[in-house]
């Protein structure tokens, strides 16, 4: 690894002390981020003793560009890993590197790379630390963009996996070709069309002694955008060959996928529904893998994506395996001076979403089960219902209001079983109060109220900010309902941040509870811990 | 083992070196394909107000801070753009799960900065951002004057000021 690194150093540091010379300077910006933990035994909340006591992530990037020359690098540091991220994320290396080089119309990209084609379907390569993601691919990729609306991506490589490369090869192209853009006769036209195909195929060879597995795999997706007048529709369709994998528990049934989206919006008003249809679509560069492990596709959770604590308590992921659900949203914006608006106006959101199982007909061969295309399986997995306002009382006051009902299938959402759904009522106000000028008082105040699992809880927050640096923070989160009297326990915290231009640095100590952090519909368990933390992060 | 470490320390003092020096130049946008609310295509390097300050704002639908600094810039645009000629550039870091979300939010909230969908976080890595919200003030000579992460309430304040003393 190092000597990895110091080829990498010398390769761009010549170029960069050279340029630094000419008129033309070639640029260096990056970042770096370090989070801290300590851990104290707590058998309370079941926060186990940590051996090591304090436990670190860190990493930094470097992007260096000249001309139409990129190199980017980064180093990434586990010593040892934080409680919660997988513990094969050990030790110091440099899992990304890249160089890519633009030439009018083409982008060559060697190294470490992300990509997504359509909506990620079939293909999505990204990275989310919270969350301990990254999938990149590492090899080459190849953009081509011949003519005005025409984008021409290929690429080969190895995914991601820890500090190593998952086991299988993964080969994909994208084309997108945009109507308007290419045909100047439409350029002017009130009606936009975007259409897209993709195919992706991963191989990796059969070792199986009895099974004889399909060493490629192949998956095809085609998708359409038109827009007019404050309309969006977007379709994609998608389609996978038989890949047996542990996740399907091998069998050979092939695998399809639908999402239609369709949205309108003008000022002070805006609509938007989605529907999606899943069904055995898991794609992974390893069909050994498990959890979030070499995922090559990304299947979008039909879920609004919830900040509020309690909100997060009972979070949705997305189901590869099969599964059908749809979601709407309206937001609407009373004007000023309306009777609902008053002085400074007031915005509304109302938004639903529900996702059920696939109807699954059992077969007993290799290909596990049929499903016809429209039938929705009887087997709730979640609903949400939530409405949102927000209104600025005068110019020192402004509050949010929010109101949630959710029914949240446990057992299919965690894999475990004997929980059943979780029927959950939300009520969230948040207040922010202007003392005087950049000194600002923020109040959380927040319930969960359900008959289950858990029980009830409560919350409260507290934030004075001083802008532009400082940031104090404390809350309490109290599950008084919880059935077993010895469980209900306060989960406390209090924080301080401090904030300058780019950087900030993030001083707190806190009681952890044990849940699910979902980013983008990705989740992974966290476990109780007690103790001190400490973030720094950088952008220069 | 020890030389590996001095030697790789030496060349990072060296790269961060260069990249002081490159710091008062003119920041040269990647090239990164966006798409707009209405589903086209928008290269970054395309970025450019005409000789007046460019702010550049990260934020996605299910950032509470983010939104709220947006809500203070909208709250004083008009003015903004009158006094200083500003241009504000949203962009949404918003996935495949909320990407269409993002314009019925906007719009639904009446605002009107120019607004671009990084749907995978390309623009997001090329411009080093950790955190939303993350925010970029670039001068009409295009230098990056000032960058930005964290909103408190009030921090529009301090932004104004910094907008009238470069557009001086």
């Amino acid at each position: 690894m190092q000597k990895g690194l110091i080829f990498f150093l010398f390769l761009i540091n010549p170029i960069i002390q050279l340029s630094a010379q000419e008129d033309n300077n070639g640029q260096v910006h990056g970042n770096f981020s370090i989070t801290g933990q300590s851990y104290l035994e707590d058998s309370l909340i079941g926060a186990p003793l940590v051996a090591e006591k304090f436990l670190m992530n860190a990493y930094g990037n470097l992007i260096f560009t000249k001309g139409n020359f990129t190199a980017g690098v980064r180093f990434e540091s586990y010593l040892n890993t934080l409680e919660g991220y997988d513990k094969r994320f050990n030790g110091i290396g440099l899992p990304y590197r890249y160089i890519s080089y633009q030439h009018e119309k083409l982008n060559i990209t060697l190294g470490n790379f992300y990509e997504q084609f359509g909506s990620g379907l079939i293909l999505r390569t990204y990275e989310e630390k919270n969350l301990g993601v990254d999938n990149s691919l590492d090899g080459a990729r190849v953009i081509y963009k011949p003519a005005k609306g025409v984008t021409l991506k290929g690429l080969v490589g190895k995914q991601r996996f820890y500090y190593e490369h998952g086991p299988g090869i993964v080969r994909g192209v994208d084309g997108e070709f945009s109507i308007n853009d290419f045909f100047p006769i439409f350029a002017e036209s009130k009606v936009n069309i975007t259409v897209g195909g993709s195919f992706v195929s991963k191989y990796q060879e059969d070792l199986d002694p009895i099974y004889i597995l399909p060493e490629n795999v192949g998956a095809g997706a085609g998708r359409i955008s038109i827009s007019s007048g404050g309309f969006l529709l977007k379709t994609e369709y998608a389609y996978k060959s038989q890949d047996p994998s542990a996740e399907n528990g091998y069998i050979y049934k092939t695998g399809e996928a639908l999402m239609l989206s369709l949205n309108y919006s003008k000022k002070g008003f805006g609509l938007f529904f989605n529907a999606k249809r899943v069904d055995n679509m898991g794609f992974r560069s390893d069909r050994n893998a498990k959890l979030n492990d070499l995922n090559i596709n990304y299947i979008p959770a039909t879920a609004k994506t919830y900040t509020y604590s309690l909100a997060t308590l009972y979070p949705y992921a997305s189901q590869p395996s099969g599964e059908m659900g749809l979601q709407g949203e309206l937001n609407y914006r009373f004007k000023k001076g309306s009777a609902m608006g008053g002085k400074y106006g007031m915005f509304l959101s109302l938004g639903y979403a529900n996702v059920n199982s696939i109807q699954k007909n059992v077969l007993f061969n290799g290909d596990g089960y049929t499903s016809g295309f429209f039938e929705i399986g009887d087997e709730l997995y979640y609903k949400n219902l939530n409405v949102e306002l927000e209104k600025k009382f005068s110019k020192k006051f402004k509050g949010i209001v929010h109101y949630y009902y959710q029914e949240y299938n446990k057992d299919v959402l965690q894999g475990l079983s004997g929980y059943g759904i979780i029927k959950s009522h939300i009520g969230i106000a948040d207040l922010t109060y202007k003392i005087r000028p950049k000194h600002t008082l923020r109040m959380e105040l927040q319930t969960l109220l359900t008959q289950q699992d858990k029980g009830d809880w409560a919350m409260a927050l507290a934030e004075y900010s001083i802008s532009p640096h400082w940031f104090f923070t404390v809350f309490d989160m109290y599950n008084y309902g919880n059935p077993n009297p010895e469980e209900r326990i306060h989960y406390y915290s209090g924080n301080f941040a401090y904030s300058d231009k780019a950087v900030r640095i993030q001083l707190g100590y806190g009681r952890v509870w044990e849940g699910i952090i979902c980013v983008g519909g990705v989740c992974r368990n966290v476990p109780a811990s007690n103790g001190f933390n400490i973030n720094i992060t950088s952008s220069f | 083992m020890k030389v590996l470490n001095s030697v790789i320390i030496l060349l990072i003092s060296l790269l961060l070196i260069s990249a002081l020096q490159a710091q008062e130049q003119k920041f040269s946008f990647p090239s990164v394909d966006l798409k707009t609310l209405d589903g086209k295509t928008f290269n970054t390097s395309e970025i450019n107000n005409t000789g007046k300050p460019v702010l550049i704002s990260f934020w996605a639908t299910w950032c509470k801070p983010c939104i709220n600094e947006l809500i203070a810039y909208d709250e004083n645009y008009v003015d903004w753009q009158e006094e200083t000629g500003v241009k504000i550039i949203a962009i949404s870091i918003d996935d495949s799960r909320s990407i269409d979300r993002v314009a019925p939010f906007v719009n639904g909230r009446g605002w009107e900065f120019e607004s671009y969908l990084d749907e995978n976080g390309s623009f997001k890595r090329a411009m080093n951002v950790i955190n939303i919200p993350h925010s970029f003030l670039f001068d009409g000579d295009g230098v990056l004057v000032w960058q930005h992460t964290s909103f408190a309430p009030g921090d529009e304040e301090g932004l104004y000021e910094l907008l009238l003393e470069i557009s001086k």
